[in-house]
C-alpha cells in the first residue's frame, strides 16, 4: 500500500492541517516509509485474538451524577485567544 | 565541569536526612539549585525556570519542617516536565501551539508532589508532545546531554524526557518527573547515567497531564538511584477519581522493597531482545548484569517474548491513532495559539499547521490515516490484536519468571548531528522499551555500565503488572552490584 500525493492531501484535510506541495511531498516519503514499516502486522495470525483497546483496565468507577465543579467562565476564558462577551470568538460559520 | 557545591551532590534520601537534621535549610538547599540552574543554562534542560516560586515554596518548607509538619519530599527541588499542567504556570508540552498556555488547574501528579512539600524548580524541556527520543523536537531549542564524548561533540539527552534527565544528571534538579509513553523515562535515563521508573500503566493518574497517547502514557520519575526512584514513586501514584484508569490498588511502601535482596528470585533473559544493531559492549553488559544477580542468588532463566518483533510497528500504529485523536482539541478557539483564516476550516489549518512541529504532523498524519474509513480494520484493528499478542508473550513470561533483564536501549547516547533522518530508523530507537509500554507493564531503567566511549548504558528490568516493588528491589541489587559513577561525580 502506498500513498500518493493525492492521498496525503485528503489525509491531511481530514486532519485539519495545510500543506505546502514541497511539504506534501516530504510528507509522502516519510508516510511511505512508515506504513511499509507497519505492513510486516499482515504476518501476524490473529485470527483468534481480541483486540486490546487498553491495559487491564478496572471496570469503570462509578459516582454520583452531580455537578461538583465549574461556573467558572473567567478561569475557562482566561487562556483563550478572542473573547467576546463571556464567550469565544470563531471566524464567522453562518452567512 | 560540575561545581563542587556539596547540596547538589546529596541523593532525595540524603537530602531528607539532612534537613531533619538540620545540617542546611530547605532554603538553601533551593538556593543550592537556583545558583546551579543559572551555571548551566547552556543544557537548556529547562523551558521556564521558576526561582522566585521555588525560593517561596522552600521558606514554606522551613516554616514546617520548624513544627515538624514535612511531608514526603518537603523541601525537595524537582524539575517537572513541561506536559505536566502547573496551575498559573506555563505549560506547553515543548510546542509552539500552547505557547503561553496557562493551566487553571495543577495535575494531579503534581498536585500529590506540591502536598508532600516538593519544591519545583523549573518546568523541564521535551520532545515536543512528547514524540521523540532526542529532545529536539522541542520548539524551545534541543536539550544538551552533560556527558561529553572525546570528540566533544553535542549529545543527546535522550527524551522525550531529556529535560528532566539531563537536570537530574547535572545536578540542576534533585530529581524529576517524566512521563513515558514507549520508553521516555527509561531512554533518557540510560542516556545520562541516572534512574528511571516507569510504573504500570494506571499506577499514577494521568488527569492533567497532556496526552500523547492516552493507552500508554504513564508518569514516573527520573533519579539518582533506586531509592530515590522509589520516594518518588510513593508520592506521585495512588488512585484518583478524575482519572477512571488510574488504580484502585492500595499503594504498597515502596522503599520497604528495597534490602531484600534477589535469592531465590528467577530472572527472565529474553532472547529476542538481541536485537539487530545492539551494540556488543550493551550485549556483555547485560550478560555481566545476569552474572550479577546469579551471584546475589537469583536464577537465570532463558525466556521467549515470540512477537517482540511487532512491538515497533504494533506501536506506531496505536500510538499515533491516539495521538491523532487526542490533538485534535488544538484547534486555536478555546486557548492556545490562534493563527487567522477567513473561515473557521481555514483558521484550525493555519493554526494547526503553525503550532504543531514536523514530527507532531507526521504522527497525526499516519494517524489519521490508520483511523480512516477502509483502513481501520486493516491498520488499527490489527495493531491492537498484535498488542493483545505481545501483552500474552509477557504474562505468559511471569508464569515462570520473576522479573526480567535486558538492555534499556540498543545504544549509548548519540550525538544530535547523529539522529537518523529516516523516521523509521529513528523509532529503532525505542525496540527495548516499547514491547512492556504496550503490555502497560512496570519498568526500571539503571545505570551499569560504559560504552566505549565513556558513555553511561543502562539495564532495564521489567516486572508483573502492579510489581514495582520487584524491579525496585532486584535493580538496588544491580545498582549496588555496578556501582556506577554518576556524572556529578566524575
Amino acid at each position: 500500500m502506498s500513498l500518493d500525493q493525492t492521498a496525503v492531501k485528503r489525509i491531511a484535510t481530514l486532519a485539519r492541517l495545510k500543506m505546502t506541495p514541497e511539504h506534501i511531498t516530504a510528507m509522502q516519503q516519510d508516510l511511505n516509509r512508515i506504513l511499509s514499516f507497519i505492513e510486516q502486522l499482515g504476518e501476524v495470525d490473529t485470527s483468534e485474538v481480541e483486540a486490546m483497546v487498553g491495559v487491564e483496565l478496572p471496570a469503570m468507577p462509578m459516582r454520583e451524577d452531580s455537578v461538583d465543579d465549574g461556573d467558572d467562565v473567567k478561569k475557562i476564558l482566561a487562556n483563550a485567544p478572542s473573547v467576546a462577551s463571556d464567550m469565544f470568538v470563531v471566524p464567522k460559520v453562518v452567512e | 565541569m560540575p561545581n563542587k557545591n556539596s547540596l547538589i551532590h546529596l541523593s532525595l534520601a540524603q537530602a531528607r536526612e539532612g534537613l531533619d537534621k538540620k545540617d542546611f535549610s530547605a532554603l538553601e538547599l533551593t538556593e543550592a539549585y537556583l545558583k546551579e540552574m543559572e551555571a548551566q543554562r547552556d543544557l537548556n534542560a529547562y523551558i521556564l525556570e521558576l526561582p522566585e516560586h521555588a525560593l517561596e515554596a522552600a521558606r514554606e518548607s522551613d516554616k514546617r519542617l520548624a513544627k515538624k509538619e514535612g511531608g514526603l519530599l518537603e523541601g525537595m527541588p524537582l524539575a517537572i516536565k513541561d506536559l505536566f499542567c502547573t496551575e498559573g504556570i506555563q505549560t506547553t508540552s515543548a510546542s509552539h501551539i500552547l505557547e503561553g498556555f496557562k493551566p487553571p488547574y495543577e495535575s494531579t501528579v503534581t498536585q500529590n508532589l506540591k502536598k508532600a512539600g516538593a519544591v519545583f524548580l523549573g518546568k523541564a524541556n521535551m520532545d515536543q508532545f512528547a514524540m521523540g527520543s532526542t529532545t529536539t523536537t522541542s520548539y524551545y531549542g534541543n536539550t544538551l546531554n552533560p556527558w561529553q564524548r572525546a570528540d566533544g561533540k553535542a549529545l543527546t539527552p535522550g527524551g522525550s524526557s531529556g529535560g528532566s534527565s539531563a537536570a537530574v544528571a547535572a545536578g540542576i534538579a534533585i530529581a524529576a518527573t517524566g512521563s513515558d509513553t514507549g520508553g521516555s523515562i527509561r531512554q533518557p535515563a540510560a542516556f545520562t547515567g541516572t534512574v528511571g521508573l516507569k510504573p504500570t500503566y494506571g499506577r499514577c493518574s494521568r488527569w492533567g497531564m497532556i496526552a500523547f497517547a492516552c493507552s500508554l502514557d504513564q508518569a514516573g520519575p527520573i533519579t539518582r538511584n533506586v531509592r530515590d526512584a522509589a520516594l518518588m514513586l510513593q508520592v506521585m501514584a495512588g488512585h484518583d477519581p478524575k482519572d477512571s484508569t488510574s488504580s484502585t490498588r492500595e499503594l504498597p511502601l515502596f522503599e520497604a522493597a528495597l534490602g531484600k535482596g534477589v535469592k531465590g528470585l528467577k530472572v527472565g533473559i529474553p532472547k529476542e531482545y538481541y536485537v539487530d544493531g545492539l551494540d556488543p559492549t550493551i550485549t556483555q553488559l547485560w550478560e555481566r548484569g545476569a552474572q550479577w544477580l546469579r551471584e546475589a542468588g537469583a536464577e537465570i532463566v532463558e525466556i521467549n517474548l515470540p512477537h517482540t518483533k511487532y512491538s515497533l510497528p504494533t506501536y506506531y500504529v496505536v500510538a499515533p491513532a491516539e495521538a491523532s485523536s487526542t490533538l485534535a482539541r488544538y484547534d486555536g478557539v478555546r486557548y492556545g495559539l490562534r493563527v487567522k483564516g477567513d473561515s473557521l476550516d481555514e483558521m484550525y489549518e493555519n493554526t494547526r499547521s503553525e503550532g504543531f512541529g514536523a514530527e507532531v504532523q507526521r504522527r497525526i498524519l499516519i494517524g489519521t490515516y490508520v483511523l480512516s474509513a477502509g483502513y481501520y480494520d486493516a491498520y488499527y484493528l490489527k495493531a491492537q490484536k498484535v498488542r493483545a499478542l505481545i501483552a500474552r508473550d509477557f504474562h505468559q513470561a511471569f508464569q515462570k519468571v520473576d522479573v526480567i533483564l535486558a538492555p534499556t536501549t540498543p545504544s549509548a547516547a548519540f550525538a544530535i548531528d547523529e539522529k537518523p533522518t529516516d523516521p523509521v530508523v529513528m523509532y529503532l530507537n525505542d525496540a527495548l522499551t516499547v514491547p512492556a509500554s504496550l503490555a502497560g507493564l512496570p519498568c526500571l531503567s539503571v545505570p551499569a555500565g560504559l560504552s566505549a566511549e565513556g558513555l553511561p548504558l543502562g539495564l532495564q528490568l521489567i516486572g508483573p503488572a502492579f510489581d514495582e516493588e520487584v524491579i525496585l528491589r532486584v535493580g538496588q541489587v544491580l545498582e549496588d552490584a555496578a556501582a556506577f559513577k554518576p556524572f556529578l561525580e566524575r
